[in-house]
């Protein structure tokens, strides 16, 4: 196990358990706690944002405040699929340094809401290549699917924040 | 760890009314006069003192508490008069508010407070000389009862038993009315005496007369305050007076009926109002599409929603706005610390501090307003003796105004010191290498030399001034903020300084354009002139950067579209319009397939969830919903200008 995924776990032990709300990338289910999420919309053409990484889609309004909106199949370097009608937007809220920030997340479909405890979180193996292991909780399996759960204050602060950053210099 | 949330939100609490404690004890510091203190303004900063101290308790800062209980004992003794004020006194109280405040910032973000710093003010503190109050002097009384007052039912005695509740009584009685023995009109009825009565208390006139107030009529009474009390009397309402004209004046700090809101509470009202104003434009084109006849009731009715939303999002935009006040209230202590180190004497006088500004631009606008009060008395005020030479009062005057003009805040800092310098601003411009030789400059320009970059006269780089950060940052800074200022000097006479700036960051005027399919917002206030672009006035430099005629001077020309990354639709160039902006350094054109409304937009920072980018000031949502995003006219070109860089070693954009 490593070390962020250790950290995540004692944090949440006493939660015990938790939800988790799924979503389909490619086929593949990932998992992100439900209580980061805020909302799920559907898909809306966003306005372009120049100078910005290509996974940044660009800016919704979201009842008067801009958000912007990250593609996680190309931020994982998936396979690209057009954005359509079944594309759905989950606005998560993160924090990072005490700073709170909403960002939408344009994904396949959303899938189910799971009750999720500790100890069916399995770390994960090395996974190389582009989803680096640390945004990673854990992994579960639930009637024989695999679910990957996602650290998406890790994903977005470390992963695209920080990322996009130094794309834009 | 639940609990420790809880209370890290008290401790925010705690320490935003500490911070306004220690303003309150600052300016009650500053007000507090040498010799006899005015028992009201000894009981405000003693109020303060003793609120941070029981609350610094209760949350568990003990060294706060302990430091302020030393603090405390001192002021009680003022409070109860076994201490007089003296001018130590004073300034070693101010030295332990900004002990206090730093000890609360090191509370505030856990860092070890520097204890030997403290100790030595709590040394300072602890072996205060112990001098004297003078003696208080009350009230002079001249009673003159009228000869049948007696005959009333009424006794002097009485009076003079009540007037001593309210404090040491030193009665002289006046025996010059009391006639010859054998004058025929005597009558040993009547009351030929007088009375001049010395009354040693702070008790109001309103208690006085109110003891005399059965006498009333029957006699000659004349109530005035005496000696010292007098001048620190007239020494207060003269404060009263120069304070805000037309509020109520009691002579007691002014309770603000207001509440503490958490800033973000406020945004999301002010989002969702924003959104109200959006959902409402979006009813009105419905309704104006409809049938004409049908729909003339509902537009009535969409009509008066309009009103009211628009009044809604006025309202709510003003519950962001704060009396500069808050500003204000700093530069007292800043003019008094000043002077004092230097030697100088001067007067500062505020007015119109009650005038409202958005919060994120009295945050912004602190340090250029110190910069200018800081200058005003290194370099505007002259020393005593000059000032006398040059025949002018020995103390100096500053005044600061603030005052709402349309849209915008006028704040004026006015000085009568020794003006700019022409000569060695030149002198200096030439030395540094900021003008030429033989350049001729009116008066005008020579004065707004000193807002270039690495200008400072100061001979010496002194304490005060001339730390290398000059005017060119206070006019950056209020540029950054969409403001200006000018500046008027007539030497030996003194300056003025005008600072115009936008009431609030977060509305704007924005002049809609269109590249492709996005819609692009320039400010207006940076638009100079819109016009259809003419080949023949296009050239290029270097085959890459374009640059086009206007009028007398070539500009560079930006194209929005490449800049942004947007597929513009204009096949010929001249198909474009070129939107001329000023950037504050230079002219620059921006092109643009098509202009479109201008309309009032409500600034977003695209920070808040996302992070800066750079050419961008912030995005806006448009009436229909979507997000357009708003250019940073001034970051433009330093945004272009890296990009340049970046691509040169690229294929320049080849010219139609």
């Amino acid at each position: 196990m490593n070390m962020t995924a250790t950290a995540t776990g004692l944090r949440e032990q006493d939660a015990g358990t938790s939800q988790y709300l799924t979503f389909l990338l490619a086929g593949e289910e990932y998992g992100v706690n439900i209580l980061k999420v805020k909302e799920i919309r559907g898909w809306e053409q966003p306005t372009l944002l120049p100078n910005t990484a290509e996974y940044v889609l660009g800016v919704i309004n979201l009842r008067g405040m801009v958000v912007p909106v990250m593609d996680l199949r190309k931020r994982f370097g998936m396979q690209e699929i057009e954005l359509g009608k079944t594309a759905v937007v989950v606005v998560v809220k993160v924090t990072h340094s005490g700073r709170e920030r909403t960002i939408g997340l344009v994904v396949d479909a959303v899938s189910e809401v799971y009750n999720i405890s500790e100890d069916m979180i399995m770390p994960s193996p090395d996974l190389g290549g582009t989803i680096s292991d640390e945004y990673v909780k854990g992994l579960v399996t639930i009637q024989g699917k695999m679910i990957i759960l996602l650290d998406i204050d890790y994903l977005i602060n470390e992963g695209m924040l920080k990322d996009a950053e130094s794309s834009q210099e | 760890m639940a609990v420790d949330l809880d209370m890290s939100q008290f401790h925010e609490i705690f320490f935003e009314e500490s911070r306004e404690g220690l303003e309150a004890m600052e300016s009650g510091l500053l007000n507090l006069d040498v010799g006899v203190p005015d028992p009201e303004v000894v009981n405000n900063v003693f109020r303060a003192a003793h609120s941070i101290k029981g609350a610094a308790g209760t949350f568990g800062f003990n060294n706060i508490s302990a430091f302020t209980h030393v603090l405390e004992s001192i002021l009680d003794d003022v409070r109860s008069r076994k201490r007089g004020v003296t001018q130590e006194l004073v300034d070693v109280l101010l030295k332990s508010v900004d002990g206090l405040r730093y000890m609360l910032d090191c509370a505030k973000s856990g860092t070890k407070v520097d204890e030997d710093r403290i100790a030595a003010i709590q040394e300072r503190l602890e072996n205060l000389p112990v001098e004297e109050q003078p003696r208080p002097v009350g009230w002079q009384i001249r009673f003159v009862p009228k000869p049948h007052l007696l005959q009333t039912g009424n006794d002097p005695y009485r009076l003079f038993r009540e007037l001593k509740t309210l404090g040491n009584l030193h009665i002289t009685p006046d025996i010059g009315r009391i006639p010859a023995i054998d004058d025929q009109d005597f009558d040993p009825e009547n009351c030929y005496l007088g009375w001049d009565l010395l009354l040693e208390s702070d008790a109001g006139m309103e208690q006085i007369k109110e003891i005399f107030a059965w006498v009333e009529g029957d006699c000659d009474l004349d109530i005035k305050l005496s000696g010292e009390r007098r001048q620190m009397v007239e020494r207060r309402r003269r404060r009263d007076d120069d304070a805000d004209t037309g509020q109520e004046i009691t002579g007691k700090g002014q309770e603000q009926v207001s509440i503490r809101v958490n800033i973000e509470k406020i945004d999301t009202l002010i989002n969702l109002v924003g959104e109200l104003v959006i959902s409402q434009s979006i009813l009105s084109h419905a309704v104006t599409d409809h049938d004409q006849n049908q729909a003339s009731r509902l537009k009535e009715i969409v009509e008066l929603l309009e009103r009211n939303t628009w009044e809604l999002q006025e309202q709510a935009m003003r519950i962001r706005m704060q009396a500069i006040d808050i500003t204000f209230q700093r530069l007292p202590r800043l003019v008094r610390d000043l002077c004092r180190s230097l030697d100088k004497q001067a007067e500062l006088e505020i007015s119109g501090g009650t005038t409202e500004v958005d919060k994120t631009v009295l945050e912004k606008i602190t340090d250029p307003l110190v910069h200018l009060i800081r200058n005003a008395v290194d370099h505007g005020i002259e020393k005593p003796a000059d000032r006398k030479v040059a025949g002018k009062s020995e103390s100096g005057s500053i005044k600061i105004s603030a005052a709402q003009e349309g849209g915008n805040i006028i704040i004026k800092i006015i000085d009568d010191g020794a003006g700019l310098d022409a000569g060695k601003i030149l002198v200096k411009a030439r030395e540094k290498g900021l003008i030429a030789d033989g350049e001729d400059l009116s008066l005008e320009e020579i004065h707004n030399l000193i807002f270039l970059p690495g200008f400072t006269t100061a001979i010496q780089v002194s304490d005060v001034s001339g730390r290398g950060v000059g005017m060119d940052v206070v006019k950056r800074n209020i540029n950054d903020l969409g403001g200006s200022i000018e500046l008027e000097s007539t030497q030996g006479k003194g300056s003025a300084f005008t600072i115009k700036l936008p009431l609030t960051l977060a509305i704007m005027d924005g002049q809609l354009v269109r590249i492709g399919k996005e819609i692009l917002i320039i400010p207006v206030l940076a638009i100079v002139e819109s016009l259809q672009i003419r080949k023949e006035l296009l050239n290029a430099v270097a085959g890459k950067t374009e640059v086009y005629r206007f009028r007398d001077e070539y500009i560079p020309l930006i194209r929005l579209d490449k800049v942004y990354g947007i597929t513009s639709d204009l096949k010929e160039l001249t198909e474009g319009l070129l939107i001329v902006v000023d950037t504050g350094q230079q002219r620059v054109g921006l092109l643009a397939d098509e202009i479109l409304s201008q309309q009032q937009v409500v600034i977003k920072s695209l920070e808040a969830n996302f992070q800066q980018i750079s050419g961008l000031a912030g995005a806006t949502v448009l009436g229909d919903g979507t997000v357009a995003m708003i250019i940073d006219v001034p970051g433009l070109m330093r945004h272009c200008k890296g990009i340049t860089v970046a691509s040169s070693a690229g294929n320049p954009a080849p010219l139609p």
